[in-house]
């Protein structure tokens, strides 16, 4: 890095604040230390009531700071205005249609942040002793039971901040399972259209990674996995349905091959949306299953966090679950810390409670015919979207699919030279998100679209409308689609600037 | 202007010069378009040993990273500091100020299971990856 | 309640369109050799009644609204305003994704980018990330990238870095060969005699806490200076809320600063989630882990924020990423940037003048109590230990009666350490709540 910052003189010139020609009335926010004047306060606090000591009597001199962090300082009412400015500049769940596939963006319940607000959960210390935290145990191990019955699983572990942690955790168990059976295993497969995140964990624990193509119709082939499979490999990483939103029919004899070879079957949990209350990953053959609760169980996603990613265990794996536990005994219920053959902790403190409760309330809210719903409209909705698309934008392994699909623009790349990535940003000025684009990598040109169920029939419709509309202006304006966005509050960033030179901060200092 | 007849090129799109005892690395114009804009290059440390056709350098674009294999095994010697700051030399140039690493090779021979020019011209046009 | 907005009607349109006669036909593409579930869970619940169920269960817990409590050990209770808890709510934060299309996501990234403008601010180093899970795991990150950095394989870590934290250091770093060894602890800080000798040319990171887990303040300026010398990096892990007061670790010559930051608008939780912090030197930014955000121009010359260094991340790089991180913590790191502009750069001093000052006085007044004594004699922030003449884990039941939730018993961390106590007093307790606290214990005690 040459520069830390970039030059803010050039900056001050730029038209902060001032109208866009494209958006009248959107404007763009000032940065907050632009915002402040000495003096200014947003907080107060009660003043001190306590007999004041000069803090060098306290602590040595040296460790005392020399001049205070330079923190802008704003009103509460510009406070408020900034980052409401800052709000409406984002598209949301919550105000948009966001068929980002592989990430479920369904809808978030309200009532869910109404619970996980209550002071009983929000404001309860992590060491409280655990006869003073019965209801948040009770919450918690009622949740590993919910969960345990939905994924077909014999134990759970709720820990995990994410999928990538959750990953993480089961693959350091299954590291453990087969040390403990005298016999290490270096191995870890994937397929080739595997979430980065599974090759990604598989060598932060010390894994070699193998990856298999996937066959003609997307699906991972018994044959070639045969060929890699040995007993050196600990886990094979699946998605069920993969990434192209396909269910993998041959999940048995998949299972069996891992199985013959003294190998674990990992479920990729990220899509078990299309999995609710119809199948569960312990009767296809899994043993150890993560699922993402930010993307199947309505958590939001909080502009990208915090999520969960509790792990679900076969009975062989019980012992490795890492620690603390919940521990139901007569009716009481306390965390203990886990066995011997624990992994041990994969983080501090119990687990993302706060984003627990609103998963646990969720499952509360539509029980097992909710849940089957919930995947039944998954699937109907990504087939009734692909059913309005497919001739204008072709899905290469055009099959019933579940709760998504992917779709290509690669003929459209080669008729007008209008890719993906185009096609992506002017969804944006049509008020849609965009779908996940260039994944999985299997598919040129790829349009990964995930609606979700709980978007109704006209907003899906809009939706294809849309893209329809799209597809014709390529072929007629296609510079109009190659210089979108036109009606969001910037156009197409300098992301080669942002990398070559990266100003990752804003210069102290720089107030007002 | 260098002549390109006198380089030597890799199947993963490395072109080697052999200049006295040392043999100068870079990537291709052909490669250089394929990554676009070049945003940053990881160098390999001086005195690093590498193998013929093992990793000795990334190079990244905005949203992917490619790495670069030496065409010959050897000790390197120099590295182009230069790119740290000004990474989109390689764009520019890519067979002159955009050279990325230079080795004392181990075995000069190996040069010689490489490309011409001309061999390389007609495998990318054949669609060689 | 369900949340599935499709009716019968609109059902048959779809199925139409598709081209299937039935939703039984649809799943077909479930081959009938899976066997197919039959949950038993309880029936869905109204609203009405999810909230009664979650009422009652919410009723059960002390919390801090419910109790006084000197309990921190890593999570504290401190005053935010209702600008957080507003921000907070905003659907535009809370239900967006991470902001992969820049374009329709400026409000996100602009608010990451002050993120990590303010724990620069506070921390004194040039690049910080937008989040990770929480205080352990970015210490495991930290130590990841500096074994990568120096290609070195040993970490030599403090004895008084918080035990759930070495512990999940050593879950991540036990596969991969690492060797952690400890550094041990002399009257509740570091031997830095004994740090200087397990410090050597094999050392990658030299790892402490500031202030550390029994609250006392550590010699991070030897210890800064042993690691250095023999080529490691200093990885300091700091309590965000104590660099008000506390020299930032910028200043002293820190290469990676990790901490849980929570204590900057965030809740207590049970325990998450909370908010990792990871800031560190300029040489290392393209090695950190997790989500960056940078500033950059769009095609009309515009300021706008793009997520940038994506290449060291695992949908680039896959195996070979800085990091698996994916998901992050951006609510909380959006907590954290009301939180901080809110109390500004004065605000900002004062709350840790005041927590200074606040555990002090309460030292100060168990310190009359007989049989209570200071159990260590470093300078300390807003976290101390003493040692009790009564099992701590009784007191604290009889506390608990009395309406306060007493400190950690360390037994719990330290078996050798059978009477220690630690309490936390932050700028939420007034004098009046301690000096009731304190004769709560007394009257405990005699």
């Amino acid at each position: 890095m040459k520069r830390d910052t970039m030059v803010m003189g050039k900056e001050s010139a730029l038209p902060v604040g001032g109208k866009t020609p494209h958006s009248p009335g959107r404007l763009l926010e000032p940065l907050l230390n632009q915002l402040g004047s000495p003096g200014r306060r947003a907080f107060v606090l009660p003043a001190l009531d306590v007999p004041v000591k000069p803090p060098e009597t306290l602590v040595p001199a040296g460790m005392l700071r020399k001049t205070p962090a330079p923190l802008p300082e704003v009103s509460e009412r510009d406070l408020v205005k900034h980052f409401l400015r800052l709000a409406h500049l984002n598209f949301s769940g919550e105000t948009n249609f966001y068929p980002l596939g592989s990430c479920t963006m369904k809808y978030n319940p309200k009532v869910n942040e109404e619970i996980a607000g209550l002071a009983g959960f929000a404001k309860v210390h992590p060491y409280t002793p655990d006869e003073a935290a019965q209801g948040i145990l009770e919450l918690l191990w009622t949740l590993e039971q919910q969960l345990r019955e939905i994924l077909g699983m014999d134990a759970v572990s709720l820990q995990p901040a994410a999928g990538a942690h959750g990953e993480l955790t089961a693959l350091l168990m299954a590291k453990a399972y087969h040390d403990a059976k005298g016999r290490s295993r270096r191995k870890v497969v994937v397929p080739d259209s595997a979430h980065g995140t599974n090759p990604a964990s598989a060598a932060l624990c010390g894994f070699e990674v193998v990856e298999i193509a996937s066959d003609k119709r997307g699906r991972i082939s018994p044959e070639v996995l045969r060929s890699v499979m040995d007993e050196d490999v600990a886990v094979f990483m699946v998605t069920n349905p993969n990434t192209l939103g396909l269910f993998e029919e041959r999940i048995g004899e998949v299972a069996s091959i891992v199985h013959s070879k003294g190998g674990l079957m990992y479920l990729d949990g990220a899509n078990m949306n299309a999995l609710l209350g119809l199948v569960r990953p312990g009767d296809m053959g899994f043993d150890m299953v993560h699922v993402n609760v930010h993307k199947t169980f309505s958590i939001p996603h909080g502009s990208g966090g915090p999520g969960g990613g509790p792990v679900g265990v076969k009975e062989p794996l019980r012992r490795f679950l890492p620690s603390p536990i919940v521990v139901k005994e007569n009716g009481r219920f306390r965390l203990s810390s886990a066995g011997p053959d624990s992994i041990g902790r994969v983080r501090t403190f119990f687990g993302n409670t706060g984003a627990l409760v609103r998963a646990f309330a969720y499952i509360a809210s539509l029980g097992s015919d909710g849940l089957k719903r919930v995947a039944e409209g998954a699937i109907l909705n990504a087939n009734y979207v692909k059913a309005l698309i497919r001739d204008v934008y072709p899905v290469p392994v055009d099959e019933t699919c579940m709760h998504e699909f992917v779709a290509s623009a690669k003929e459209l790349k080669a008729s007008c030279g209008v890719k993906a990535l185009d096609i992506a940003k002017r969804l944006l000025d049509y008020g849609f998100y965009a779908p996940t684009i260039y994944f999985p990598l299997i598919v040129e040109e790829a349009l990964m679209i995930e609606p979700s169920e709980t978007e109704s029939r006209q907003v899906l419709e809009a939706f294809a409308a849309a893209l329809v509309a799209i597809a014709e202006e390529a072929t007629s304006y296609p510079q109009k689609v190659k210089g979108a966005p036109h009606r969001m509050p910037v156009t197409r960033l300098d992301e080669v600037q942002a990398a070559r030179e990266p100003n990752l901060k804003w210069s102290p200092g720089e107030s007002s | 202007m260098t002549d390109l007849n006198q380089l030597k090129f890799t199947k993963t799109h490395e072109w080697v010069r052999l200049e006295g005892s040392k043999a100068v690395v870079g990537i291709t114009e052909h490669a250089q378009g394929e990554i676009s804009d070049v945003v940053f290059v990881e160098l390999p440390k001086k005195g690093k040993q590498v193998k013929q056709a093992e990793e000795a350098a990334v190079v990244e674009s905005v949203k992917a990273a490619f790495s670069i294999y030496a065409p010959v095994s050897g000790t390197v010697a120099k590295v182009n500091e230069s790119l740290v700051a000004d990474p989109g030399a390689i764009n520019r140039s890519p067979y002159e100020e955009g050279w990325i690493f230079s080795l004392e090779p181990a075995h000069v021979q190996e040069a010689e299971t490489l490309m011409t020019k001309e061999q390389y011209d007609a495998w990318v046009k054949g669609g060689g990856h | 309640m369900e949340f599935v907005p499709i009716t019968k009607q609109d059902q048959e349109v779809m199925l139409a369109k598709i081209g299937v006669c039935s939703m039984e036909e649809l799943l077909k593409c479930i081959p009938s050799s899976v066997t197919r579930a039959r949950l038993r869970l309880p029936p869905g619940l109204s609203e009405p009644e999810l909230l009664r169920v979650a009422e009652r269960l919410a009723s059960r817990n002390a919390t801090s609204k419910s109790h006084v409590s000197f309990l921190g050990a890593g999570a504290y209770e401190h005053f935010v305003s209702s600008v957080v808890r507003y921000v907070f709510s905003r659907g535009e934060f809370l239900t967006a994704y991470t902001p992969y299309q820049p374009e329709a996501s400026q409000g996100t990234l602009q608010a990451m980018y002050e993120f990590q403008s303010l724990i620069c601010d506070l921390t004194q180093m040039d690049a910080a990330n937008a989040s990770l899970y929480e205080g352990g795991s970015a210490m495991a990150e930290a130590c990841i990238l500096a074994l990568r950095e120096t290609e070195r394989r040993k970490l030599v870590v403090s004895g008084t870095l918080h035990p759930e934290v070495r512990q999940t250091l050593s879950t991540y770093l036990k596969q991969v060969g690492t060797q952690i060894q400890e550094i041990p602890r002399a009257d509740g800080i570091s031997d830095i005699k004994e740090a200087g000798r397990l410090i050597d040319s094999q050392t990658a990171a030299v790892v402490v806490q500031m202030p550390n887990a029994f609250g006392c303040l550590e010699p991070v300026r030897e210890l800064e200076k042993a690691a250095h010398a023999r080529g490691a990096l200093l990885i300091v892990s700091v309590n965000p809320v104590s660099l008000g007061i506390l020299e930032p670790p910028g200043a002293y010559g820190a290469d990676i600063v990790v901490g849980e930051g929570q204590p900057l608008g965030t809740d207590l939780l049970y325990g998450g989630p909370y908010l990792g912090l990871f800031a560190c030197r300029k040489e290392l930014i393209r090695k950190m882990p997790g989500r960056v955000i940078g500033m950059t121009r769009d095609a009309h010359g515009r300021r706008g924020f793009v997520l940038t260094l994506q290449t060291r991340e695992q949908h680039i790089r896959r195996a070979r990423a800085t990091s698996n991180i994916c998901t992050n913590e951006a609510m909380m790191a959006l907590a954290a940037a009301v939180h901080l502009g809110s109390l500004g750069k004065e605000g900002f001093r004062e709350v840790a003048f005041q927590n200074l000052q606040k555990a002090h006085y309460c030292l100060d007044r168990l310190s009359t109590v007989r049989g209570v004594q200071p159990l260590f004699k470093a300078p300390f922030f807003n976290e101390f230990a003493v040692s009790l003449p009564a099992d701590p884990e009784e007191v604290n039941g009889r506390l608990l009666e009395k309406g306060f939730l007493g400190g950690l018993p360390l037994r719990r961390w330290d078996p050798s350490l059978r009477s220690g106590w630690l309490l936390a007093v932050t700028e939420a307790r007034s004098r009046e709540q301690i000096d009731r606290f304190v004769q709560a214990v007394q009257e405990i005690l005699s």
